[in-house]
């Protein structure tokens, strides 16, 4: 069976794997494309129909996500003094004013603090746990284990009404605290699992040999456990932020204010002054940054971290 | 350097006893070699002395003192673990000054310079110092392994069959390396191997282990040539101690069952007559296969001997051993 050789793969056929490759990239990448041209786009232009795939690029999309404005009638935006800054000529060629700075600002922030919050004390807690579960005689450890799991086994949204009147008696609600709470307890379980996987590959000898060498328990686990499950970490905190980064339903339901994060943000600017889809595109192409450099910067460990198990050392 | 003791120690791992009962003490600036098969509890042995498993009963004593208590760390012990356990992120260099960095011995990185550098020299593994442990060749690792064990003065050194992964030559070579280093230092040692020339040569006491217990401690030579039963004869001899009927030959003491002739307890030339089955020429020996009376026999000829398949040669038994029908020996 050719697929089971271990010889080099022929002209052709990697040409047809080179086929699928660029068309599943082409099915991927192409609603990706679409919402960062979007961002570009002027707003006739990003209705306009057939679609424009050439069009004039603008930042009209971005000055609008970041700032609210009114419409002014012509003679008053012809009294006015000139235009001090590039965003405010962008909008007054709308023929609107600047009247403050939008909310996305403070939305984004509260994304990456409950985000990255959330996905460092779920890794943390999560490592600690999968080394006890791993290492330690707990009683009832496959019962214990199977109990996190079990809190995946439907989805998180399905106690919904239990939570959220939970966080109003605990005066959670609409908290950066209770929203980094509320993301690792639904991540505990993927970061326990996930670990304890890769800290379960990791010989105990290593650690017996630093116990011995004249180390306690918790000195091995940081010096000799911790830098060999680096990989394990990485590709965990990865899969935690992206859930905890686009999480939509909860935030709904649970912050509005304060703590609301962007994914119920950039909806409601559909809402305000028309169907602004340049802005909503530019929010939308905003948000993806911060994951997509994390997942580069620990791209490497994800890569091993997907592949893990396949290959013995 | 210390005295190590265990006494009446057991431990079992489920249903099975990895040790039992076992009294044994360990001379300050002895050599003590464990021998027994796989699972007779050597390894478990050395990992109750060094604390990374704890007895199920009995005690374990460090210059007298009971360690049960103590952590590894506390108890000062080094061990050599028998699959290389080097720290994979790690250089050389970091691995062996690892248990001096240790908050325990705390050692002055000059102090740590010199002695990683002068343990490297002696296993030679000086030109690998900054490279990573993983880059290693197996026999490397083990000697680094060694190294990290060496860099340190502790009260005792268990190594559990340290040399095992090494190739012929340079196991040679660091199997007088280490009994140099031991006589030197006058270190005390627990080591386990199933090479009877490591066991024969380093060794000042040997402990034999049978399914958990210690059925004989003593001398080399003492193992050797007086073992109490069938079971420790067999541990060492090359080539293996010859188990025979006691009735082949007659002249069997009262209630002797089996009869065991080690190469060297065959005199040739006169006796019953055996067939020479095979001829095996090792250069500075040559090993001659028997057959009397359908049971094989190894022993020893003349390297230069004219021997041939199908030649019939005399032997009778020359000082040989005799065990009951429990293997314990009786004469």
């Amino acid at each position: 069976m050719s697929s089971y050789s271990i010889t080099a793969p022929s002209s052709r056929q990697k040409w047809i794997a080179g086929t699928i490759v660029i068309l599943y990239a082409l099915i991927t990448i192409t609603p990706l494309v679409w919402i960062i041209a979007t961002g570009f786009k002027s707003g006739p232009d990003s209705i306009s129909y057939p679609p424009k795939v050439l069009f004039q690029p603008t930042l009209e999309g971005y000055v609008n996500l970041f700032t609210t404005r009114t419409r002014a009638n012509a003679e008053d935006l012809a009294a006015m003094p000139p235009p001090e800054t590039w965003y405010e000529q962008v909008v007054r060629d709308n023929g609107m004013v600047i009247a403050g700075p939008s909310r996305y600002g403070e939305r984004f922030l509260n994304s990456v603090i409950i985000g990255f919050g959330s996905t460092f004390l779920s890794v943390f807690l999560g490592t600690l746990a999968a080394y006890a579960f791993s290492r330690f005689k707990i009683p009832l450890k496959d019962d214990l284990l199977f109990f996190i799991l079990s809190t995946r086994m439907m989805p998180p949204i399905a106690v919904a009404i239990p939570i959220f009147l939970m966080f109003r008696t605990l005066g959670l609600s609409d908290t950066h605290l209770g929203m980094i709470l509320l993301y690792t307890a639904v991540n505990i379980s993927l970061a326990v699992w996930l670990l304890k996987g890769f800290i379960d590959e990791i010989p105990r000898e290593y650690e017996e040999a630093a116990l011995i060498d004249g180390y306690t328990r918790f000195q091995a686990f940081y010096k000799v456990v911790l830098p060999q499950a680096a990989t394990g970490i990485a590709s965990t905190a990865i899969f935690c932020l992206i859930f905890a980064w686009n999480e939509y339903a909860f935030a709904v339901l649970l912050t509005s204010g304060t703590a609301q994060t962007a994914p119920p943000f950039i909806p409601t600017i559909i809402g305000v002054g028309g169907k602004d889809w340049p802005a909503v595109a530019a929010g939308a192409t905003l948000f993806l940054l911060p994951v997509m450099v994390f997942t580069i910067l620990l791209r490497k460990h994800l890569l091993r971290g997907i592949t893990f198990g396949a290959v013995r050392k | 350097m210390a005295e190590v003791s265990l006494r009446k120690a057991s431990k079992s791992f489920g249903k099975d006893i990895a040790l039992a009962d076992v009294t044994m003490t360990v001379p300050d600036g002895s050599f003590v070699v464990l021998l027994g098969p796989t699972g007779a509890g050597k390894t478990t042995t050395l990992r109750l002395i060094s604390g990374l498993e704890r007895p199920d009963s009995g005690d374990i004593l460090i210059n007298g003192r009971s360690v049960l208590g103590a952590t590894p760390a506390q108890r000062d012990v080094a061990m050599v673990f028998q699959q290389y356990s080097l720290y994979p992120h790690m250089s050389v260099r970091d691995n062996l000054a690892f248990p001096l960095r240790s908050p325990i011995l705390k050692t002055p990185e000059d102090e740590i310079r010199r002695k990683v550098a002068e343990v490297a020299e002696v296993l030679r593994i000086s030109g690998k110092l900054d490279n990573k442990a993983t880059t290693l060749s197996g026999g490397e690792m083990q000697r680094v392994s060694i190294g990290r064990a060496l860099v340190r003065n502790p009260s005792i050194y268990l190594m559990d069959e340290p040399l095992s992964s090494l190739d012929a030559k340079l196991r040679a070579d660091l199997r007088v390396e280490l009994k140099s280093i031991q006589a030197d230092l006058g270190a005390t040692f627990l080591y386990v191997t199933h090479d009877q020339i490591e066991a024969m040569t380093m060794a000042t006491h040997i402990g034999v282990l049978d399914r958990g217990r210690l059925v004989q401690f003593g001398s080399p030579r003492d193992i050797y040539e007086n073992p109490v039963s069938l079971y420790v004869a067999s541990r060492l001899g090359i080539p293996r101690l010859n188990v025979l009927p006691a009735s082949v030959f007659g002249g069997a003491p009262y209630g002797a069952m089996t009869i065991g002739l080690r190469p060297e307890h065959i005199s040739q030339g006169v006796g019953k007559p055996a067939s020479v089955t095979r001829v095996e020429h090792l250069g500075d020996q040559t090993r001659l296969h028997l057959s009397l009376e359908g049971h094989d026999i190894v022993t020893l000829t003349d390297v230069h001997t004219g021997l041939e398949p199908g030649d019939h040669i005399a032997i009778q038994p020359h000082n040989p051993l005799f065990f009951d029908a429990g293997g314990a020996r009786i004469a």
